[in-house]
């Protein structure tokens, strides 16, 4: 088998145990003593890291003293080390590409139970490789220039801290926020945990200076439609949704919603979690930034009968002189250039009612925790009173932690906040009403800096805590103590007797989910999600703001359960990710693009419109297709639909894979 | 200088290729200035017997038409092999299996059932099926053994070169002649006609759109009301396979208004006419939406085997891995697998 740059294939195979992982499933003597036999191969050796700087050393020295001009690692997945052994194998003194990865951990030893089958599979394997690497070629990567700037999906935490640390290094930053205000999930608390410092005297600076920043364009009520393109350089296409008052000229004055020819506030307010009303025009809290009403069409008189007399334009027009509210705006489609994505979309709680047994929409006094936020908020509904909804305040309290979470029948994950929320509210709850707080948990779980003290204070502060899954919450009562409040019936595992406490609020501590859409968000920005619908990094430990799409990021809870400090923590490296991308100027991309052989492109036109790049044009004096380098991406959607066998990838020519296949099923 | 001797033979065809010798018409009589033919069952009165006599080698040439479906043409044609320096497939059944080649499609049983017991025009009383043993002994004569499947000749025996075409136009065959005459022919395996697809040549080639192709709904021409001699037949929705088929016609069918079949097969490099075919129709098809796709698959193609393999199933992927591609080579570099009966 001759090379096809006319030298004799000399093969280098270098078989990883990679620990145990690969070593203890897989016989490696075995696999490297058959590799031996394959053709062309010249040497074949095993090492218990081959990513380490000795395992890569072999490799360098076999190039130059065995003149290997073709290597071969059988380990892990290429997302994990390709680029490491392309680095070694230019490092030899070889072209990079003159290098072909065999995944013997994910696809073998991970996968596989028997070992016998598990050695003979990463035979195969290997021997594809042998057989394609016969056909690889000398390649070289091209560079392209970076787009600077930065879009971040999200306005919570997460993509409010991301943007000002972008932001201040001088990057332009679009932030697009699916709500009318950012501020995400935490401009709904109150207090935070363990430090007890008010959520929104934190937040809300951040929140201003991202409104004040010039190198920010905030976005708000709005979502991305489209992405196109690739690292570096991505087009992305946001839906502005209307809210029929004009950015610009509104100054959040409020005159227009006391004006509403709605006396009262009639429909519950999304932002305090149906705990309090608003308007048909509201702006949903105080400190929102922009602070600018919006009107749901949805209530609005104008917008169902169109007979509404307008107070609220007429006031605006007249009383402030701004005339901002406008009843015929319409959706707007931006367009954006960027060069990096943060994506930091946040979290949903779990909805309470998928568990009936605890009463939620059922008893009225059965709460979620992001009620008793907003109600214990001092800018809440409230004014952080803690009241039933008859308007009583509550003797005694019981917080059921884990709603949803570490459950079998929902969501089998820890969803790590809970515990020290229901520790915060029990504080609050008992410091502002003097009522009897119960805790029913499963295990406490309180890692984290200061948070184990807040546990130990807690206990001390005469909360009780009782050990045990709650079975049911039920208005059945069998004694007079009992009556007219909500029993807790719960097993009490630390002494062993099933219980049942008498409580006028319940708070159930639900826990995090996935958005509901993650799963169309994922494809939008084509990266991938975990089995639970989280967003996938890159690698657990090494790489956790990176996506398997370059110059896509995540940040906060998007990717997993996490709590303020962490989230903060995460946009903070995502940010240093898009800073280390965008700095550096250009991306170097690898070289598997398309390529048409015009003496045999018969100018059919049937790969030029389905480019999704627009890489590919027709040469009408040639009469034949052409690709721009710089555009195409590799994808190989030409290269499937050629009739003419005219376009060949780089890295994926026909030769090399049929090669593969061939070399797959030579092992019987 | 001696004239080069050349046969000519047919196996499983219709008799259009024969009848694309004869309309070489006053080229064939020039022809005959250089070359002698020595066996044409079809014109001339040669018997096996007198090919059977000639040394190996001895001819120079034999253009074989037709596929391989019995027993007798397998033989002849390994008996011809030997005899010839140069086994040229004549047409595309001998190339690709042609149009019995859809036989494939179906069962040997369903095939001998239906001629033989249950097709509508078949009295069943008694009917036997063709055997050659029995009829040996009831007739005094063989009859030849009925294959499980076709072949293309280059599934059968080694073949030298292909002249396309269903059947070859006048123009291909004569330059076929021309080339394998020459000083230096041209390298062995190759397709006597163009190395680009149809559309090279196609004059309806510049009148698509130069932001490509987009098909929302496929017609089959009668379904068209009148065909625009002027524009892409592609464009106006006929399912053309032109793009993915070999040139060298000169477009005969596209000037008539039909879409092109691909009888001229694929282009070098084409692993599989049928699947590339296919491909390129799927990837003209303007929609993302699955149940949409299917629509316009299920209404404008109908028949898709008869569409996409109408020459070449034989030559599909999965029956070059049931039959063996270039028989021999495949049966070398795998002495691990079994030899597939034919």
């Amino acid at each position: 088998m001759a090379g096809r740059n006319g030298d004799l294939p000399r093969i280098g195979v270098y078989v990883c145990h990679c620990g145990t992982n690969i070593g203890g499933k897989v016989n490696v003597p075995e696999v490297v003593a058959f590799a031996r036999t394959l053709p062309n191969v010249v040497v074949a050796r095993e090492y218990k890291y081959m990513c380490s700087d000795p395992g890569q050393l072999l490799i360098k020295e076999d190039i130059q003293k065995l003149n290997i001009n073709r290597v071969i690692v059988a380990s892990c997945s290429p997302h994990l080390h390709e680029h490491t052994f392309r680095k070694a194998t230019l490092e030899g003194g070889q072209n990079p590409y003159l290098f072909h990865m065999a995944n013997i951990r994910e696809h073998v030893s991970w996968v596989t139970d028997d070992p016998e089958k598990a050695t003979e599979k990463a035979k195969a394997i290997i021997e594809a490789a042998v057989y394609r690497i016969q056909f690889h070629e000398p390649l070289e990567s091209k560079q392209v220039p970076v787009n600077p700037d930065v879009l971040i999906v999200g306005g919570g935490i997460a993509g409010i801290t991301a943007a000002l640390t972008l932001a201040n290094a001088g990057k332009k930053v679009y932030l697009v926020e699916r709500e009318s205000s950012i501020g995400g999930h935490m401009a709904k608390f109150d207090k935070t945990f363990p430090t007890l410092d008010c959520a929104s005297c934190i937040l809300t600076p951040k929140m201003t200076a991202v409104k004040d920043h010039p190198n920010i364009q905030l976005i708000t009520y709005a979502e991305v439609l489209e992405v196109d393109g690739y690292v570096g350089n991505f087009t992305v296409k946001v839906k502005k949704k209307p809210r029929y008052v004009i950015e610009d000229r509104c100054i959040g004055c409020y005159v227009c919603v006391e004006n509403c020819v709605y006396k009262t506030p009639k429909y519950p307010s999304e932002f305090d979690e149906g705990i309090g009303l608003r308007k048909p025009i509201y702006i949903p809290f105080p400190q929102a930034v922009p602070l600018v009403a919006v009107i749901d069409p949805e209530t609005c008189i104008e917008f169902k009968s169109g007979r509404c007399p307008k107070k609220c334009q007429q006031a605006c027009r007249e009383v402030v002189g701004r005339d901002a509210i406008d009843f015929t705006q319409k959706e707007e489609i931006l367009e954006i250039q960027v060069g990096a994505i943060v994506l930091a979309t946040g979290f949903q709680t779990f909805d309470a009612s998928r568990i009936p047994e605890y009463g939620y929409g059922r008893y009225p006094n059965v709460y979620t925790s992001l009620e008793i936020e907003r109600l214990v908020n001092s800018s809440g509904p409230t004014g952080g009173e803690i009241v039933l909804r008859d308007g009583r305040k509550p003797r005694s309290v019981g917080i059921i932690h884990c709603v949803g979470s570490r459950d079998r029948n929902f969501n089998p994950w820890c969803s790590r906040v809970c515990c020290m929320y229901s520790l915060k509210l029990a504080h609050l709850v008992r410091e502002r009403t003097g009522a009897e707080v119960y805790n029913f948990y499963i295990d406490m779980r309180t890692p984290g800096k200061g948070y184990e003290e807040f546990y130990e204070k807690l206990l001390h502060e005469g909360v009780h805590f009782i050990r045990g899954k709650v079975a049911e919450v039920t208005d059945w009562t069998i004694n007079p103590e009992e009556a007219g409040r909500l029993v807790i019936r719960v097993e009490d595992s630390l002494i062993g007797v099933v219980r049942r406490i008498p409580v006028d609020m319940v708070i159930l501590s639900v826990g995090l989910e996935p958005r509901a859409d993650a799963e169309e968000l994922r494809r939008l920005f084509n990266i991938s999600c975990s089995a639970e619908g989280w967003f996938l990094e890159r690698h657990p430990k090494l790489a956790p703001v990176s996506t398997y799409t370059d110059g896509v990021f995540i940040a906060g809870a998007c990717q997993g359960p996490k709590d303020i400090p962490d989230t903060v923590a995460q946009a903070g490296a995502a940010a240093g990710e898009v800073l280390s991308l965008v700095d550096r100027g250009f991306i170097e991309l690898e070289p598997n693009i398309a390529v048409i052989d015009a003496r045999k492109c018969s100018g059919c036109h049937v790969c030029i419109a389905l480019c999704p790049y627009s890489a590919i044009s027709f040469n009408e004096t040639e009469n034949v297709a052409q690709i721009n380098e710089a555009l195409c991406k590799g994808c190989g959607v030409c290269v499937g639909a050629c009739p003419s066998r005219a376009i060949h990838q780089q890295l994926f020519k026909d030769e090399q894979i049929m090669a593969e296949i061939e070399g797959l099923l030579m092992v019987e | 200088m001696a004239k080069k001797k050349v046969g000519f033979y047919w196996c499983a065809s219709c008799g259009g290729c024969e009848e694309a010798v004869v309309d070489l018409a006053e080229d064939l009589l020039a022809a005959l200035e250089q070359i002698e033919i020595v066996f044409w069952p079809v014109a001339m009165d040669f018997k096996r017997e007198d090919v059977e006599k000639m040394a190996d080698g001895e001819i120079f040439a034999t253009f074989i038409n037709g596929a391989v479906r019995l027993s007798e043409q397998e033989e002849i044609v390994h008996l011809l092999r030997r005899k010839s320096q140069v086994i040229v497939a004549f047409g595309a059944c001998s190339h690709m299996g042609g149009i019995p080649g859809l036989a494939n499609g179906v069962q040997r049983e369903q095939i001998l059932d239906y001629y033989y017991h249950s097709g509508p025009t078949v009295e069943t009383n008694g009917s036997v099926e063709p055997d050659p043993g029995i009829t040996k002994k009831e007739h005094g004569f063989d009859l030849p053994e009925f294959y499980r499947h076709v072949r293309a000749l280059d599934q059968v025996i080694d073949v030298d070169y292909y002249i396309p075409g269903c059947a070859p136009p006048p123009a291909i065959v004569k330059g076929a002649l021309a080339q394998l005459l020459a000083e230096e022919p041209p390298p062995p395996g190759t397709v006597l006609a163009s190395s680009h697809a149809l559309c090279h040549e196609c004059e309806l080639n510049e009148t698509k759109p130069a932001e490509g192709i987009r098909i929302k709904e496929f017609k089959r021409p009668h379904q068209v009301e009148k065909i625009d001699p002027n524009t892409c037949l592609l464009v106006q929705g006929l399912v053309c396979l032109g793009p993915v088929t070999r040139g060298g016609c000169g477009a005969l069918c596209v000037k008539g208004r039909m879409p092109c079949t691909g009888c001229f097969g694929p282009l070098d490099g084409v692993q599989d006419f049928g699947a590339a075919a296919l491909s390129f129709v799927a990837s003209i098809i303007d929609s993302n939406d699955p149940h949409e796709i299917e629509r316009i698959l299920d209404e404008g193609i109908p028949d898709p085997l008869g569409t996409f393999y109408l020459y070449s199933l034989p030559k599909s992927l999965l029956f070059q891995k049931l039959l063996g591609r270039n028989g021999k080579k495949v049966a070398e570099s795998r002495p691990r697998k079994e030899k597939v009966e034919a």
